[in-house]
């Protein structure tokens, strides 16, 4: 096949990629906005086939089948509430990925010279890097996520000068890379693949769980750019092009997590964003009070007495696997013309939109599932409030207390609903291991205990 | 210690500072509690029932006084009509007390209660703030008032409240308006529209719309730009301007309604007038008013205080004693703020005047014989004005974040565009055409993402991470292209991995997506 033939279905294949991400904005076209993500991919495959340098097709065939096979048994054996973690082991692959096929291009026989081939030499060592971040940092995060590896951010001393210094040999090592000869230049090459494995462990590390969400699309963003680097050095638009679209919507869906947690953009693509230094995470006002609490009956008949209750899951919904019996429960109620709708904040969960994944899997309408500036205000009239393992997002220090790490993030302001019914394992602290007044407070109720067994002794009593 | 609930002396005083429920509470936080023979009475709460649950009973008024440690009453302390001397006298000295004072209307009562060397609670007194609202004797007592206030209303209004259609004709449905959408107003709504009638309701306030709509009733708007929020979620003082055009709105108002109730207070000064004897003759035949600022000399011009009068064929209802009317529920809720009053306070064992915190430091007007009135001014108000309609998409935080050092000096806007514009020039000096038309593709392609990703919803971030996840399997391409070449391992486990990707996230996210149903 003609060279240029190759390059209309790339550019074919790129239009599909912007379409399927465009057809992703909005519930209804986002199915079909998948398929344009398929076609398109099967596209850019198929039309590589025909490309000059491959060859060796029976095995590039067996290789890619196997690969499918692995990748669609996962996909249909992952449980819902496992997918921050799926998502985020496969972003480690394109990271992986993406370091091989740097080393790759480097060894492969090379024609250029001059500026062209320092720019060449340039784009492997941003690819290998790039790639080698991601790699270890989704590896880290997939740990964290999984709750492999502990969550609570790593803090150790000269945190931002280790990186720095890191990034620094990097840089010293890309020079020898370029002026060396082909031995050094390997070496220095696989230092810098070995470096980049270290800063992705390290930077991830410093990150703690609740945090999650933001550096699993910041990692998916790194994931766009190592694709794109490959491009650069391989001369291919439609890696290029793909890489880009992947690379800026991840920074964009990471920028805009910062938002809803109002933290610095900045810091957070830097990494090492948990808490800035000198901060003490602790119970910081040192509110203490008494709580009330209530049980499973109450909490039922204070329910069922409501005009409109709000639903604030968490967490702690996905880790008690309870969205099924939180439909039981939404449907139960409706049918007592209780008005019940649910509050998502965007960064609750692990991972962005985590919960309207969950609440979709319950078979739960998406048109009662509201965003938080949807329904922040609706809390002065609403008599019931429930948070299902929820906790940083509800915490009332965000907005009143300026020494809380947390302060300035926007929260869902239950505290001004009749009752807030809390559910919640224990009085242990959230994710960001900080306190929360909201349990103290006059109007909220505690109900202590698994939210799946509290959630169906609810059920159980309204039925 | 003990506490001692004397029966109250004040006439049609039906209410008690204590019922057995909290007896229960007080004896739990340390308490013995002497209960004046017959003080519950008339609230139906029998000697009997207070014995059962260990309270003592006493029938000596003098030594109920005298043997308290803490005297917990309902009306400030006056003459007692058998014993022919002031309550206060009774008190021991140094004791406590803790009622309703009304401080600023009272300053003779502080005076006297000063020469007994008193420490004096005024439960009238609680600030109004979030953590007081369990001690809030106003609020609780404005609750009662209001749903009282109805049930005076259909005892004087001749029909039915609720619009029915019978087999004997249709029956219209009252129409009430209640002025002033406070507690009081806001329970009488809420009463009103449980039997039955039409409300609608008028606040100087803005800010009470949502909760006058919240219960059911119409809120009536004046087309006027002024915002009665005043200290303490009171109203304030208003314009000339704004009165006249609320009173042709009354005015308007009262020709069409049968039920008219209004609440409007303002602290410290005399009930302002807001229906004039006018206005009354322009209502109906055998309407009602019930003016629940009677006390403070009435919001009606025709209030008589203390009095049901007619005047021009409408009920007038001045009754000052409404939460007296329905003496066991406010007994109950009196004396539950009193009880966590108390707790406050640290039970009988650790018994603490603190005088640093805000709520029995506003509560308190004399500390042993010394007069703490007025209490320094509180900073928080309870109902804070309403931020902002916030309707504008960029009205999320207001606070911006506390920069830490570092970002400051990256965020530099500037400083980054012109070394980005450097080092862009240098880029293009030295490139090869072929590498910078890769590099223009590559800009638009950011620009092409940014614009699409910002259009998503936050619902479907999953499903656009999952799908943005399989695309950049894309790098598959970059294993294919070395396959053929020399270390065609590599190539091998890059493609592998990467289809594992493209495959897999594709899946998935058609999984996920099947799940999203309206």
């Amino acid at each position: 096949m003609p060279s240029g033939v190759i390059t209309i279905a790339y550019i074919i294949a790129s239009a599909f990629f912007i379409l399927s991400l465009g057809g992703l904005s909005a519930q209804e076209s986002a199915r079909r906005g998948n398929q344009y993500g398929i076609i398109g991919m099967a596209i850019a495959i198929g039309a590589t086939m025909f490309h000059p340098d491959v060859g060796s097709y029976v095995w590039l065939i067996f290789l890619m089948l196997v690969g499918g096979g692995i990748g669609a048994f996962v996909a249909s054996k992952v449980v819902m509430t496992a997918m921050p973690q799926l998502v985020a082991m496969l972003h480690s692959f394109v990271g992986l990925a993406a370091v091989l096929v740097g080393i790759a291009s480097h060894l492969a026989p090379n024609p250029m010279q001059g500026a062209e081939l320092i720019i060449h030499e340039i784009e492997i060592v941003l690819g290998v890097f790039i790639g080698g971040v991601t790699f270890t940092g989704s590896i880290v995060a997939f740990g964290k996520l999984q709750g492999v590896i502990r969550s609570a951010p790593l803090m150790y001393p000269m945190r931002h000068k280790l990186n720095a210094g890191m990034i620094g040999a990097c840089v010293i090592l890309s020079g020898l890379f370029l002026g060396g000869s082909p031995g050094t230049s390997l070496t220095s090459l696989l230092l810098i693949t070995l470096i980049s494995f270290v800063l992705g462990v390290l930077l991830v590390m410093a990150i703690g769980g609740a945090d999650m969400p933001v550096v699993v699309s910041m990692l998916n963003s790194y994931s766009g750019w190592a694709a794109a680097a490959a491009g650069f050095m391989l001369s291919n638009d439609l890696l290029i092009v793909t890489g880009a679209l992947v690379g800026s919507s991840g920074a964009i869906l990471s920028y805009i997590m910062c938002r809803a947690m109002n933290r610095s953009f900045i810091s957070v693509i830097a990494g090492g964003f948990g808490v800035e230094e000198g901060t003490v995470v602790a119970s910081s006002s040192g509110e203490t009070g008494t709580v009330t609490q209530v049980f499973a009956d109450d909490t039922a008949e204070m329910l069922s007495m409501a005009r409109s209750v709000i639903i604030i899951p968490g967490y702690g919904m996905a880790v008690a696997q309870a969205q099924h019996i939180v439909r039981d429960l939404v449907e139960n109620l409706r049918k007592q013309d209780v008005e019940v709708r649910f509050a998502i904040h965007p960064v609750a969960g692990r991972l962005p939109g985590h919960m309207n994944v969950l609440l979709a899997e319950a078979n739960l309408p998406y048109d009662i599932v509201l965003e938080m500036e949807e329904i922040n205000e609706d809390f002065p009239n609403t008599d019931v409030v429930l948070v299902i393992g929820a906790n940083d997002i509800v915490n009332p220090c965000a907005l009143d207390d300026p020494s809380s790490p947390i302060y300035g993030m926007p929260v869902l302001e239950t505290w001004k609903a009749s009752t807030t019914i809390v559910m919640k394992r224990s009085m242990a602290a959230g994710y960001s291991g900080i306190d929360n007044p909201l349990y103290y407070k006059d109007n909220t109720r505690m109900l202590f205990g698994d939210a799946r067994e509290s959630l169906n002794a609810i059920v159980g009593s309204l039925s | 210690m003990k506490i001692g609930i004397p029966k109250e002396v004040h006439p049609e005083e039906r209410r008690v500072a204590a019922v057995p429920g909290t007896v229960v509470k007080l004896k739990k936080l340390g308490f013995d509690v002497l209960i004046e023979s017959g003080a519950g009475i008339a609230a139906k709460f029998t000697d009997e029932a207070y014995e059962e649950v260990g309270a003592t009973i006493v029938s000596d008024v003098k030594s109920i006084w005298s043997d308290s440690d803490i005297v917990m009453k309902v009306r400030a302390p006056e003459k007692h009509p058998k014993l022919k001397k002031n309550e206060i006298e009774l008190l021991k000295e140094g004791g406590t007390l803790i009622s309703l004072i009304w401080p600023a209307q009272n300053q003779e009562l502080l005076e006297k209660l000063a020469e007994r060397k008193a420490s004096v609670f005024a439960m009238d007194a609680i600030p109004r703030i979030s953590r007081a609202q369990s001690m809030d004797v106003l609020s609780s007592m404005a609750n009662v008032a209001g749903y009282r206030a109805m049930v005076e209303a259909s005892n004087h209004f001749g029909r039915f409240f609720t619009g029915q259609i019978t087999a004997a004709g249709k029956i219209p449905p009252a129409h009430v308006l209640v002025i002033g959408a406070g507690v009081a107003g806001l329970s009488a709504i809420g009463t009103a529209q449980n039997m039955g009638a039409v409300v609608r309701s008028f606040d100087t306030r803005p800010e009470v719309k949502e909760q006058v709509e919240s219960m059911g009733a119409k809120f009536l708007m004046l087309d006027f730009e002024e915002d009665g929020t005043g200290e303490g979620g009171y109203a304030k003082v208003m314009s000339k301007e704004f009165i006249e055009a609320e009173m042709a709105l009354f005015m308007e108002q009262a020709k069409e309604v049968d039920i008219i109730v209004t609440t409007a207070l303002i602290p410290g000064k005399k009930a302002p007038i807001l229906i004039t004897k006018e206005m009354v003759k322009n209502m109906k035949e055998g309407s009602v008013v019930i003016d629940l600022a009677a006390e403070q000399g009435g919001n009606c011009e025709a209030t008589k205080p203390g009095e049901v009068t007619t005047f021009e064929g409408v009920t007038v209802v001045g009754l000052t004693d409404l939460p007296s009317r329905l003496p066991t529920q406010s007994s109950q809720l009196y004396s539950t703020n009193l009880l966590e009053l108390i707790k406050l306070l640290g039970g009988a064992e650790n018994y603490n005047v603190n005088m640093e915190d805000e709520i029995i430091r506003g509560t308190i007007v004399l500390h042993e014989g010394e007069i703490t009135w007025p209490p320094p001014k509180p900073k928080v108000v309870a109902a804070p004005p309403k931020p902002e309609p916030a309707k504008e998409p960029e009205a999320a935080p207001a606070v911006e974040p506390a920069a830490p050092s570092k970002a400051s000096l990256l965020s530099d806007k500037r400083l980054w565009m012109v070394a980005g514009v450097l080092l862009l020039g240098g880029l293009g000096s030295v490139a090869s055409p072929s590498f910078l038309s890769h590099f223009t593709v590559f800009v638009i392609a950011c620009f092409v993402g940014w614009l699409v990703i910002w259009n998503v919803t936050p619902s479907l971030h999953t499903p656009l991470m999952s799908v943005t996840n399989a695309i950049s399997g894309i790098i598959v391409i970059g294993g294919m292209l070395h396959i053929a070449g020399e270390n065609s391992w590599l190539a091998a486990i890059a493609i592998l991995i990467a289809t594992i990707n493209v495959v897999g996230g594709f899946l998935v996210t058609q999984r996920m997506l099947k799940m999203f149903h309206k």
